[in-house]
């Protein structure tokens, strides 16, 4: 029972804490450029506004462009249930492993694509091919991340994972170390963050994901932009997952206590990791887009080269 | 007991069916040019024969191996056919496939396009046949046979519009390489009946072959079968032979010809030469990984709709071999567990790439009916014009880019599963570089992913590219009909895992790699290696994603209460927005063009920054055909002309020629 609950307690926390943490981002963003940062519930604010407003559609839209910010939103809260934020004895990870995890996150990016080719216009269609181009490079490279990490513990089930991780002696994997960064760099990319995208503008003939949204409105933009949060914070999650497990509520039948213990060191964990985020968005310069399937490419390298680490010195 | 006894005995059934389907060929040639005939009574037999093959198929797998010797055939070797699981699981593949494609075709086949509809329904219904055979056949006669018949009636059919001379070409160049093929499956039955000049399978099962020999039959058969599934580099048929056919055509090809070639690597690796070397599965493994690879890349540079898909067969052909070399290196290694579950992830693969590839081949031929244009640079916006091909073609193309929970995504699954366990495998070396693969088989599943959603947002989303295309008409009922059939293949197949592994895992029982009785899992769950956490339920997958898809919806109908306005375009305010601004299938393929330039041959024409009238040309070509393919052409044809000279056209002459030769060959014989 006490699983249910925490598989349930997930979910809700990932939906309701998911725009707080882009707002926390955006925060830290705006105190490191040195500017005044804006409410850190801002992205509360917009989501409300946007549910008040009027829906326009394109004449020409399908029934595919409607539907696919209620496809995406869902995959996304599904992700939610299969990622062990807080514990690590999920029910519904029974059902969907880490592979099928990377093959939610794809779907969701196949319906974004699709959509954002719906209208025909000339910027959707631009960032869908460029949506795409980000993925089929980030995908592979997150999905050997993953299973260097399944190789270490022997099960391909995200939660399985973390508590084989967070229980074990501290031993220290190198492999672990490359799976890491190509897992950062695997984030950045696929959350449009800096150096891939950037979140926070317009207009320019760089952009990837704001591209895909040009024409949605109201309640399915609102969709899409808690969808997007909904994103972050699940990546956000994966890598704690996969590599700091630790304080999160292990065994078969962890007490509410440990649970209640949990919280909180997610909430540090994703606090730091937050403001790293930012320092790196900070710190980088964006990408010509010609040069993000090189990052990427590093990224798939380092994942490959994680897997040959493990098996070499730790297999 | 009793029931089985009462029902006829499945070998029966079975021959009985694949003769009903020769019958019913025969039929079209009483009314050759009875188009009505052929389309409202025989087609829809032979898709109710595939039915009954699917069914006797399925029903009998787990039904004793039957032998049969039939009275013809050579005068010391009758034909022997055979039915075990093995061919049970790929009759099963022609029948279900073959029935959704023979409804479609159907609706399909029109007045005045190549040949008459009554010898089109011979050439078809004969090589649905001849397929059969190859699946039953027991020794090399027939086998090469129905192989070759298989060969001949595809061929006729490819060449259906022959008064083209580009598709006289293609069919030309898909003989040509077939035969070669069949040279090679030819040469290694030779070597494989081992000096006993027996020529039935069963002989060739006990042939003791020195390692040496067993290898090169094994090469000939990778050769020769790989001419036939388009492995690279025999693949430069299927992209030219593909487009040439018609729809129906290509789907039968790509969807079950291609997997008789890989029943045929089975055959010869598994049941006839048995006791593999480590290095086979190598091969294999390597050839299927850069065909993947290179198949993929290609398929995301095409401009033609049908040329894409025909690349993306060529991938996936290269993920089948990869997943057999994987079976055979655990094989050879004696881990008969981890062997099975590739064995099995290689046999749902073919099962499910002849569903999800034959649905988007005739969804293609219903586009090209509606339009006229094969040409992705001219199509498009057609999702509103012909709902009833985009939704089911759209369940194909995300079941072949492997998204959850469709087919696709359990046969990546499994195989993915298969290479966890491959850093086991007791060799040096090897167990490091095995896992290797996984990162080439995930990069061609991404991959696979940025193809289809070029293949569905061009043809079926957006603004149509021609004015022409607001005239499409959606796809007759007998078409819709078939293409229903093939996507809730797709569904059931990716839904219901255990229920179809249940039944393929008999063919790793038959092979002994696995133990009667073994389980993957409970009925609604997959759970495919035992000490390794890993499971996958589809059914419970699908049903939590609906429910958080369904529930955003009420409760965003609950809270929301504004209408929805239509209005033109938003486009960051840009008024003259045209069809003309989207994304052509040139542009889609750019990225990727760009990150694997080494792929391509590329002959790009840029317009000057003064040109009146800019035109902007990119041909893309593969290098394989120009470095390897066209050198060996000119150089055949170098030999050719050395010799042009010995034809003089006066019988005198070649009466002399021959009296030359018969006393050469005196002087041999003396």
């Amino acid at each position: 029972m006490i699983n249910w609950s925490i598989q349930g307690i997930e979910v809700l926390l990932a939906l309701a804490a998911a725009p707080l943490f882009a707002g926390w981002i955006a925060q830290c963003r705006a105190l490191l450029q040195n500017r005044k940062p804006p409410s850190i519930w801002l992205p509360y604010r917009n989501i409300r506004k946007l549910l008040m407003k009027e829906a326009v559609l394109a004449e020409h839209a399908s029934p595919l462009f409607r539907v696919a910010p209620y496809i995406v939103f869902g995959t996304m809260i599904c992700a939610a249930a299969i990622v062990p934020s807080t514990g690590t004895r999920l029910p519904f990870s029974n059902a969907a492993d880490a592979i099928a995890l990377v093959g939610l996150l794809a779907t969701a990016r196949v319906f974004m694509s699709l959509a954002a080719m719906d209208v025909g216009t000339a910027f959707g269609t631009l960032g869908a091919r460029r949506e795409m181009m980000v993925g089929f490079l980030a995908e592979p490279a997150l999905l050997i991340v993953i299973f260097v990490a399944s190789l270490i513990s022997q099960s391909t089930a995200l939660p399985v994972i973390a508590e084989r991780l967070a229980t074990e002696t501290f031993v220290l994997y190198p492999s672990l170390a490359f799976t890491a960064v190509a897992f950062a760099l695997v984030l950045l990319a696929e959350n449009a963050r800096l150096p891939v995208d950037n979140p926070s503008t317009h207009l320019e003939l760089t952009m990837i994901h704001e591209a895909m949204l040009l024409e949605y409105s109201a309640r399915h933009l609102a969709l899409m932009e808690w969808s997007a949060a909904l994103k972050l914070f699940n990546y956000a999650c994966i890598g704690i997952a996969l590599f700091l497990p630790w304080g999160e509520a292990t065994g078969d039948a962890p007490t509410a206590a440990a649970l209640l213990a949990a919280i909180p060191m997610l909430v540090l964990k994703l606090a730091v990791g937050g403001a790293v985020l930012a320092v790196a968005e900070t710190v980088f310069a964006k990408l010509r887009v010609f040069r993000v399937p090189e990052l990427l490419a590093t990224a798939f390298l380092l994942a490959v080269l994680g897997l040959l680490v493990h098996l070499l010195l730790e297999g | 007991m009793s029931v089985t006894a009462s029902l006829p005995d499945p070998m029966l059934l079975l021959v009985t069916l694949l003769s009903l389907w020769v019958v019913i060929g025969f039929l079209g040639l009483l009314r050759p040019t009875n188009l009505r005939l052929v389309a409202r009574i025989l087609f829809p037999l032979g898709a109710v024969v595939g039915v009954g093959i699917a069914v006797t198929a399925a029903w009998s797998i787990a039904s004793p191996n039957e032998q049969w010797v039939l009275g013809i055939g050579l005068p010391d070797l009758p034909v022997h056919l055979r039915r075990d699981a093995l061919s049970s699981v790929f009759l099963f593949l022609l029948g279900a496939t073959s029935a959704g494609i023979s409804i479609f075709g159907a609706g399909y086949f029109r007045r005045g396009e190549g040949t008459l509809p009554g010898l089109l329904c011979l050439q078809y219904h004969l090589f649905l046949a001849a397929m059969g055979a190859v699946l039953l056949a027991d020794d090399a006669y027939s086998f090469m046979v129905s192989w070759e018949s298989m060969a001949l009636t595809s061929y006729f059919l490819v060449t259906t519009q022959h008064r083209i001379p580009e598709i006289r070409q293609a069919g030309f160049l898909y003989l040509l390489i077939a035969h070669l093929g069949a040279i090679g499956i030819l040469l290694s039955f030779g070597v494989m009946q081992g000096g006993s000049w027996q020529f039935t399978f069963d002989a060739m099962r006990a042939a003791e072959l020195p390692p040496t020999w067993a290898s090169a039959a094994f090469l000939l058969a990778i050769l020769g079968f790989g001419a036939k599934a388009g492995l690279v580099p025999l693949h430069v048929w299927l992209p030219e032979a593909h487009p040439a056919a018609p729809s129906p055509v290509s789907a039968l090809m790509s969807g079950v010809m291609l997997k008789t070639a890989i029943y045929g690597v089975l055959r010869v690796s598994f049941d006839l030469l048995g006791d593999p070397a480590w290095w086979w599965g190598l091969v294999a493994m390597a050839l299927g990984l850069f065909s993947a690879v290179y198949g993929v890349v290609f398929a995301a540079a095409q401009t033609d709709m049908k040329r894409l898909l025909a690349f993306s067969s060529i991938e996936n052909i290269g993920l089948l071999f990869t997943g057999l070399g994987l079976t055979l290196i655990f094989y050879a290694a004696g881990m008969n567990a981890p062997a099975a579950l590739a064995l099995v992830a290689v046999l749902y693969h073919a099962i499910n790439h002849a569903f999800m590839k034959s649905l988007l081949f005739i969804g293609t031929g219903s586009v090209l009916h509606a339009t006229g244009q094969r040409n992705l640079g001219r199509l498009g916006g057609l999702i509103h014009r012909m709902p009833w091909v985009a939704w089911p073609t759209l369940i194909g193309a995300l079941a072949i880019a492997g998204l959850p929970p469709l087919n696709g995504f359990v046969s990546e699954w499994l195989l993915l599963q298969a290479f966890l366990s491959a850093h086991q495998v007791p060799r040096l070396f090897l167990n490091m570089l095995l896992p290797l693969g996984a990162a080439v088989v995930a990069l061609a599943a991404a991959l696979a992913g940025y193809v289809m959603v070029k293949f569905f947002g061009v043809v079926f989303l957006g603004q149509p590219r021609e004015a022409a295309l607001s005239q499409a008409h959606d796809a007759s009922w007998r078409e819709r009909i078939g293409m229903i059939w093939l996507a809730a293949g797709c569904v059931l197949f990716g839904l219901l895992p255990n229920q179809v592994i249940s039944v393929l895992a008999l063919v790793p029982q038959q092979f002994g790699l696995l133990q009667p009785g073994a389980t993957f899992g409970e009925w609604w769950r997959l759970d495919p290696v035992s000490g390794r956490e890993a499971s996958y339920a589809p059914l419970v997958f699908l049903l939590i994603v609906l429910f958080c898809v369904v529930g955003t919806i009420f409760v965003v109908s609950r809270i929301y209460r504004r209408r929805v306005r239509r209005s033109a375009p938003w486009d960051c305010g840009f008024a003259r927005l045209d069809s003309r601004m989207q994304d052509t299938a040139e542009g889609f393929g750019q990225p990727i063009r760009h990150i694997f330039q080494p792929f391509f041959g590329m002959l790009r024409e840029l317009p000057g920054p003064s040109d009146p009238a800019p035109h902007y040309r990119v041909v893309v070509s593969d290098r394989i055909w120009t470095s390897v393919y066209v050198p060996v052409a000119t150089l055949v044809q170098r030999l050719a002309q050395t010799v042009v000279w010995l034809q003089q056209g006066r019988i005198s002459t070649y009466l002399i020629y021959s009296l030359i030769t018969l006393l050469v060959l005196l002087g041999f014989v003396l």
